[in-house]
């Protein structure tokens, strides 16, 4: 699919850099024109994959996150959040609402909020070689809407 | 972000401001968990009018304030949640375990 433009960024996996990575992606999307809650859904979704990354791949350190956004053909936004932390052992259940190997602190609800705040949600993982998430949506503009 | 409380008669208010996300989770349920033990409220009110953002780590802070509620035999609702935090909240469904008043 052709780009129409694209950011690139990197940063350690620190906490302080989760309220960073959602406003960078939700300024790069201010482009295509959408709504606040399109924009809303936007930051929590990056917020849930960055948190992931942060707390899950690197439970001792802080390895390299990396971001992606794209402007796909036909108003297609595309993310990827990629990690080169621990993996997860069996996507599939990591998947399911409530499933988490965080305790108390954590729900399980972040990869089900990802999945119903944007159109397509892939989980590309293998342990040692890290995490990648890539969601896709497509934005209708505040005129369209 | 910010947890100011009231308290009055028996209910206490806290009242969650700014972002509520894993970076600043830890330390408000610190402070929240400090509160509830100085009242020992029997209503505990989750108000959400100045939460600009909250993913699922306000979810799992919700659901253990609800928790720390019950064992002292009170209860906990959330009001006044924005739109953002208010489709967090229904997509992941715990308005089936506490009380969400819109
Ligand atoms: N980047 C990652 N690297 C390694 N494991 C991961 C990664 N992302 C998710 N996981 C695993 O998948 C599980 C489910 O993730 P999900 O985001 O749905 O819930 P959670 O992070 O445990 O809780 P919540 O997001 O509600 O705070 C995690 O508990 C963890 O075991
Ligand atoms: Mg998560």
């Amino acid at each position: 699919m052709k780009q129409r433009n694209y950011i690139k960024m990197e940063f350690p996996a620190r906490s302080v850099n989760e309220g960073f990575a959602r406003a960078a992606a939700a300024a790069f999307a201010a482009q295509m024109d959408p709504t606040m809650d399109v924009l809303g859904d936007i930051r929590t979704a990056v917020s849930e994959a960055v948190t992931n990354a942060i707390v899950h791949a690197y439970p001792d350190s802080a390895g390299p996150v990396q971001m992606r956004l794209r402007i796909l053909e036909g108003d297609q936004l595309e993310i990827v959040i990629r990690d080169r932390g621990r993996g997860i052992p069996d996507v599939k259940k990591a998947m399911e609402p409530m499933y988490t190997t965080g305790g108390e602190e954590r729900s399980g609800m972040g990869f089900t909020i990802m999945a119903s705040f944007m159109d397509s949600l892939r989980v590309r993982s293998s342990p040692e070689k890290g995490t990648a998430v890539t969601m896709r949506k497509r934005i209708r503009t505040k005129a369209e809407e | 972000m910010k947890v100011l409380s009231s308290y009055q008669d028996g209910k206490l208010t806290l009242h969650l401001k700014g972002e509520l996300d894993h970076h600043e989770a830890s330390a408000a349920l610190r402070k929240i968990g400090r509160v509830l033990d100085d009242y020992l409220p029997q209503d505990c009110v989750i108000d959400m009018e100045g939460l600009t953002f909250m993913d699922s780590s306000g979810i799992a802070l919700i659901l253990k304030i609800s928790r720390l509620m019950t064992e002292t035999g009170g209860r906990a609702w959330v009001e006044n949640a924005r739109r953002q935090p208010l489709r967090v909240i229904d997509a992941s469904g715990i308005d089936r375990m506490i009380k969400v008043v819109v």
